[in-house]
């Protein structure tokens, strides 16, 4: 298990030879309905002067409907990307999508067992390749460029945006094997949420699941555990929930109304993947993340938060007289009015 | 399976009951221990899906553990897990749970179960889709689950929302190369490794 | 040479599967074996007059016989032939119970078998002779390390004995975890208020030496023979002087110390008494929080102290005690309930651990008595314990049982229940380990009397979710009687966590020389019947530091511990055991090795007058492990009663009857 606060400490790090370098597997949705996520963390990758190199002609890797049906099957999906990814040089492989993830890393866990791999490879057609590379695009930004060099590369802070850090039930489990951030509570997305100058909340449903694929065949099931995020979300007073999965934001975006139906409730956040907060935060255009992607628009998010932001400035001036207090500003602690 | 004749007290009988090469199937294809399990119920505490589980998931364990073959195969919960890993990550004994649900769901399929139809339909129609088009093609997809799964209507309100965001493409975003004649020869070798398999 | 045989039955234990008439018989036609029987029960008291007899009527030089493990009767049986006259090392035992016929139903192999081991050990016998055992002087002294209810219940025990105690505590404090409880169960007994008068006991006793703050540095020597150098540390207060009037701490300007003795609950000053009932009751100085230190000016204590006592400029303090034994008493440590994220530990300040609730029950504790929940002081209505935190979890590598948490977990349930009657008490639990006197009817009591709700089940999950009247802990979990998920919002969870080993148990079992396990605990002798003694003679154990375990078994253990060390150095001499080392001077080259490898220091390179280098082995410290004789490159040196020659008299015995079998 990883200790919170430690993961740019990462073993794996200093050992890259080129930690800017890695091999890019986009994964089915985001060349479809997940699109935004895609273009959004090309964008911030592209800033951050994170080089991705697209794995060629890759192919779905199986995701939660292979391995539910075959472990030989959901192995040999994966492990054709594997080899796909192989062939870019790159020692790492990144993909956006935690469900894509963990097929790459569970293939790469089992293909160690020789009875697996030879079932995987007889099923490829060839060898199957030694192991995983594969990393979240989250955790190559959390270890290969930073919470601190992401906080210098911040051209317009989100300052006073409250969000709740929604990261998704396999991003970091089981912590065998994905081998990133805290099982409980993982904090490598508010990391870098903070070094966007946002206030994250402390979300207590961070890992819970939200339904996952059931949208489409046991909508009733999906409807209520993705309305119990949002309850949450709100009790905590988020302006957003933050995500880093195609799946958890289709369930919590796109399928807003059939949730809010079957709830009888009215939740209106949006819910923007990190890469477009980050980007927006890196000071890039709006078109490069795909905003008006969002069913449920962030622009009025943003405008509240930073009436918010001006408002509550605006006091602490009036309350400090000569001495205002910058918003954002880490020195001004537990003695600013304002903190 | 139990002679009701010679129990009029329906008990179950453990001993009639324990199918021993169903308890070692399950623990050879799920590489899990199953004995270490003492019945916490940590797994089902955490589950998100218990409220639409027919078995808590602790009980299936039980079941496995005392080889109730024909109540843990078919059963609805196996369908309806997500592999959300809460049961395997908090598991004090280190039982990847969630494995061994997957292996009782492989199982079940061989078996002909399919208490939840719609959730096999799905499934089905995804691998259909990777079959074919070497990646996932959504619409598709939506429109074969539509059309099988007998809800034709269920997501047709999300249509406008998808539409007017450019998230809604109507052909197939393919692989650029050997990819999805490579995805179909996965395929085929596989459904020919079943034939072999047999009673699948 | 004349060799005896006796081959025993042990009841059916060996006969059912050995055939002993014929091992007997094959007995009679090895070399020097003037006779063989076989006999029901050796161990007997007509067994073992039948030794006798037999070695006056037949003039024995020697006897073997074929029976149990070595460990069960050989010092048995070596009295007896002690008794007939023959010196006990001429003496020899083939195990043909547990290395045969416990493991094996094949009659006709084990009789070949047992055969085999009797041709071994007459063959060994052969090559045997007399030992005799030296005697020394023993220091009538004893070191205690740790002083928690097993330290210093061992310590008066050992004093009121007659013997010189040194008691060594890393503390500022003796008392331990028991001086911090507030009840025990199942008596309700106010835990300090029977510790009290003990520790006032061990304060005032005159055959008591107290070091607190201090800790075992090294140990040296051997049973009866120990030096011990201890680390005091210097507490910067005079202690000769201080008389604990306590004007220093209400004068201390730095008051946000966390308290460890309050578990961090609330702060204390800098100079400090942990608690009322301090023995020893003298201030010390943290230095991490002292502004004197920190900031390198203050001097308040010193301008108040009446005593004069406060020195900033004092050092610590190394001591040598010569001790004949000791007592490792080092207790435990907590398991890091932040360990486990899904309970929230360390991230919500309702969630905490059972120490702490502990110290909120106390009189004497930060809250003075009241239950007071630490997010806003509010008196939680809900309490939910949770049961097997960093116990019985092979995920967090804690797989074993911490002993005693199912039971002060009924009982601070039955004092939230007693303190706030209006409030509701839930446990988690998996099972309920309640095997004491009275125990499990102290838990019923919990159930039934304080309707304390006990649900069969573990928890996944803690989070913060507002309740009616302001923030409250949603408890999810399972309840696995009715097969369903509950949950419960709380006002308060306390987590029972289990046992560890003390910090640095580890380091302190390696100046020991004892063992200790996996998990830090330390090894005793022999899990049945050396309860208290350790592999190294002169070294016991009692409390925590062995297994996790409850006060009245952590005194009983002190006290048997002490009677064992009593016993030891009542004797004004000890005998040294003569299956020992031995160098042979002329073959010895000087190289060292030995030294090197001995894990007792139990061998010196001596320098002889041509310059040259010669092993010599410290009678009174070798164990007789034989280490040193493998390691020696030209078998200068022998374990006595093993050596070379008896080894291989064995070998070549058992390879003789291959030969034969393989023809």
């Amino acid at each position: 298990m990883s200790v919170p606060g430690n993961s740019s400490a990462s073993p794996a790090t200093p050992a890259l030879t080129n930690p800017k370098r890695l091999a890019y597997y986009p994964g089915c949705s985001q060349s479809g309905t997940a699109a935004e996520y895609d273009i959004s963390t090309r964008a911030c990758c592209a800033e951050l002067g994170l080089e991705l190199v697209d794995v060629p002609d890759w192919t779905c890797c199986g995701s939660t409907p292979a391995h539910t049906v075959d472990h030989h099957l959901a192995g040999a999906l994966a492990a054709r990307n594997l080899r796909q990814a192989e062939a870019t040089g790159c020692e790492r492989m990144a993909t956006p999508c935690p469900s894509c993830l963990a097929a790459l890393r569970t293939a790469g866990h089992h293909l160690h067992q020789e009875a697996y791999r030879a079932e995987v490879e007889h099923l490829l057609g060839g060898p199957a390749p030694q192991e995983s590379t594969a990393i979240s695009v989250l955790q190559a930004l959390v270890e290969n460029i930073g919470p601190e060099a992401i906080a210098t590369a911040v051209k317009k802070p989100l300052t006073g945006l409250r969000v709740a850090p929604y990261y998704g039930c396999i991003m970091n489990r089981p912590p065998e094997l994905m081998a990133f951030d805290d099982p409980e509570n993982p904090t490598a997305m508010d990391r870098i949420l903070a070094a966007c100058g946002a206030t994250v909340v402390p979300y207590p449903f961070k890992t819970e699941c939200c339904g996952a694929a059931f949208g489409m065949p046991r909508l009733d099931v999906m409807q209520r555990l993705s309305a119990r995020l949002l309850a949450m979300a709100e009790e905590c007073g988020a302006d957003v929930v933050v995500v880093a999965c195609p799946l958890c934001q289709m369930n919590l975006d796109l399928r807003r109304g059939q949730v809010n139906s079957a709830a009888k409730a009215d939740y209106r956040m949006p819910v923007p993947y990190f890469t477009q907060l980050l980007g927006l935060a890196l000071g890039l255009p709006e078109s490069s993340l795909c905003l008006d992607k969002l069913v449920l628009d962030l622009r009025p998010a943003l405008a509240r938060a930073e009436e918010r932001e001006r408002k509550r400035a605006e006091e602490s001036a009036a309350q400090n007289g000569a001495k205002p207090c910058k918003p954002g500003d880490a020195s001004h602690k537990e003695d600013a009015p304002c903190a | 399976m139990q002679n009701s004749r010679q129990n009029p007290l329906r008990t179950v009988d453990l001993a009639a009951m324990r199918d021993e090469a169903f308890q070692a199937a399950v623990a050879s294809e799920s590489g899990q221990l199953l004995a270490s399990c003492y019945q916490c119920g940590n797994c089902t505490a955490g589950c998100a899906y218990t409220h639409d589980y027919d078995i808590p998931v602790h009980q299936v364990m039980r079941l496995v553990q005392l080889g109730h073959r024909e109540r843990a195969l078919s059963c609805r919960s196996i369908w309806l897990c997500a592999t959300c890993q809460a049961c395997t990550t908090r598991c004090p004994n280190n039982i990847d749970v969630a494995r061994v649900m997957d292996v009782l769901r492989h199982m079940a399929r061989r078996a002909g179960h399919a208490p939840e139809p719609t959730v096999k339909t799905f499934t089905d129609g995804f691998l259909a889709s990777v079959a074919r088009h070497g990646r996932v093609f959504e619409a598709g997809l939506a429109a074969v689950f539509a059309i099988k799964s007998g809800k034709p209507l269920q997501d047709a309100g999300l249509g406008p929302a998808m539409l007017s965001r450019g998230k809604l493409a109507f052909l197939p975003h393919e692989p650029e190369g050997q990819g999805k004649a490579e995805v179909a020869a996965i395929f085929e070798r596989f459904y020919a490794r079943k034939k072999q398999g047999g009673g699948e | 040479m004349r060799i005896g045989v006796m081959v025993c039955h042990c009841g059916n234990n060996i006969a059912a599967t050995v055939d002993v008439e014929a091992v007997a018989a094959a007995a009679r036609e090895f070399p020097d074996v003037v006779f063989a029987t076989d006999h029901m029960y050796a161990c007997s008291d007509p067994g073992q007059k039948s030794i006798e007899q037999v070695i006056t009527d037949m003039k024995l030089d020697g006897v073997v016989v074929a029976s149990c493990s070595p460990r069960m009767h050989e010092a048995t049986f070596r009295r007896a032939v002690e008794r007939a006259g023959l010196n006990r090392y001429m003496f020899e035992m083939a195990n043909i119970r547990e290395h045969v016929a416990w493991i094996s139903l094949d009659r006709r192999r084990n009789t070949e078998k047992a055969t085999d081991l009797v041709r071994m050990a007459v063959e060994k016998l052969r090559h045997n002779r007399p030992l005799t055992a030296k005697s020394f002087d023993v220091q009538k002294r004893v070191l205690i390390v740790g002083g928690g209810v097993a330290g210093v219940q061992a310590a008066l025990d050992c004093a009121d004995g007659g013997l010189d105690v040194v008691l060594v505590e890393r503390k500022q404090a003796i008392g331990g975890i028991m001086s911090k409880l507030d009840k025990t169960f199942p008596t309700i007994d106010c835990s300090v208020c029977v510790l009290g008068p003990k520790m006032v006991d061990v304060g005032q006793h005159p055959r008591i030496t107290l070091h607190t703050l201090s800790e075992v540095e090294e140990v040296s020597g051997y049973v009866g023979n120990f030096e011990v150098t201890v680390r005091k540390k210097t507490p910067y207060v005079d202690w000769t002087k201080c008389t604990g009037c306590g004007a220093c701490l209400e004068k201390c300007p730095s008051k946000k110390v966390p308290d460890s003795f309050n578990e961090n609950v609330s702060f204390c000053t800098a100079i400090n008494i942990p608690f009322p009932q301090a023995i020893p009751k003298r201030a010390a100085i943290d230095p991490a929080h002292c502004r004197q230190f920190t900031k390198g000016k203050c001097g308040v204590c010193q301008k108040v102290c009446p005593a004069d006592a406060i020195d900033y400029t004092m050092q610590d303090e190394v001591v040598t005690e010569k001790v004949g034994a000791i007592i490792a008493a080092t207790g435990l440590d907590l398991f890091d309930h932040t360990k486990c994220g899904e309970y929230g530990g360390g991230r919500y300040p309702d969630v905490i651990t059972s120490l702490a609730y502990e110290r909120m029950l106390s009189a004497s504790g930060p809250t003075a008595g009241h239950i007071k929940r630490p997010s806003d002081g509010k008196e939680p209505k809900t309490v939910v314990f949770i049961s097997c935190v960093g116990s019985r979890d092979r995920s967090l590598d804690r797989p074993y049982c911490s002993n005693f948490c199912c039971m002060y977990t009924a009982k601070q349930a039955i004092l939230t229940r007693d303190h706030i009657p209006d409030s509701k008490a839930y446990v988690f639990y998996m099972d309920i380990r309640a095997n004491g006197k009275g125990y499990e009817e102290f838990v019923r009591r919990a159930q039934e009397e304080y309707a304390v709700e006990y649900v069969r089940g573990r928890v996944a999950q803690v989070y913060p979710q507002a309740g009616p009247d302001g923030p409250q802990l949603l408890v999810r979990g399972a309840d696995t009687l009715l097969g369903t998920q509950v949950e419960i919002a709380a006002d308060l969870v306390v987590l029972a966590v289990g046992v560890e080993a003390s910090k640095g148990a580890g380091s302190l079992a390696e100046k020991l020389r004892i063992s200790y396990d996996h998990y830090g605990f330390f090894l005793e002798g022999h899990p049945k019947l050396k309860p208290v003694e350790t592999n190294t003679a002169g070294v016991y154990l009692a409390g925590c530091c062995q297994a996790p375990k409850d006060i009245p078994s952590s005194v009983a253990q002190a006290s048997a511990a002490a009677g064992k060390v009593l016993s030891l150095l009542s004797k004004d001499k000890l005998e040294s055991d003569p299956q020992i080392a031995m160098v042979t001077g002329n073959r010895c080259i000087g190289c060292g090795k030995c030294e090197r490898t001995c894990p007792f220091g139990a061998i010196r390179m001596r320098e002889m007058r041509d310059g040259s280098q010669r092993a010599e082995v410290v009678e009174t410290v070798c164990q007789g492990c034989g280490i040193c004789s493998v390691t020696c490159p030209v078998r200068a040196i022998q374990l006595q009663h093993f050596t070379d020659s008896q080894l291989l008299a064995e070998v070549n015995a058992l390879c003789r009857t291959w030969d034969e079998t393989s023809e």
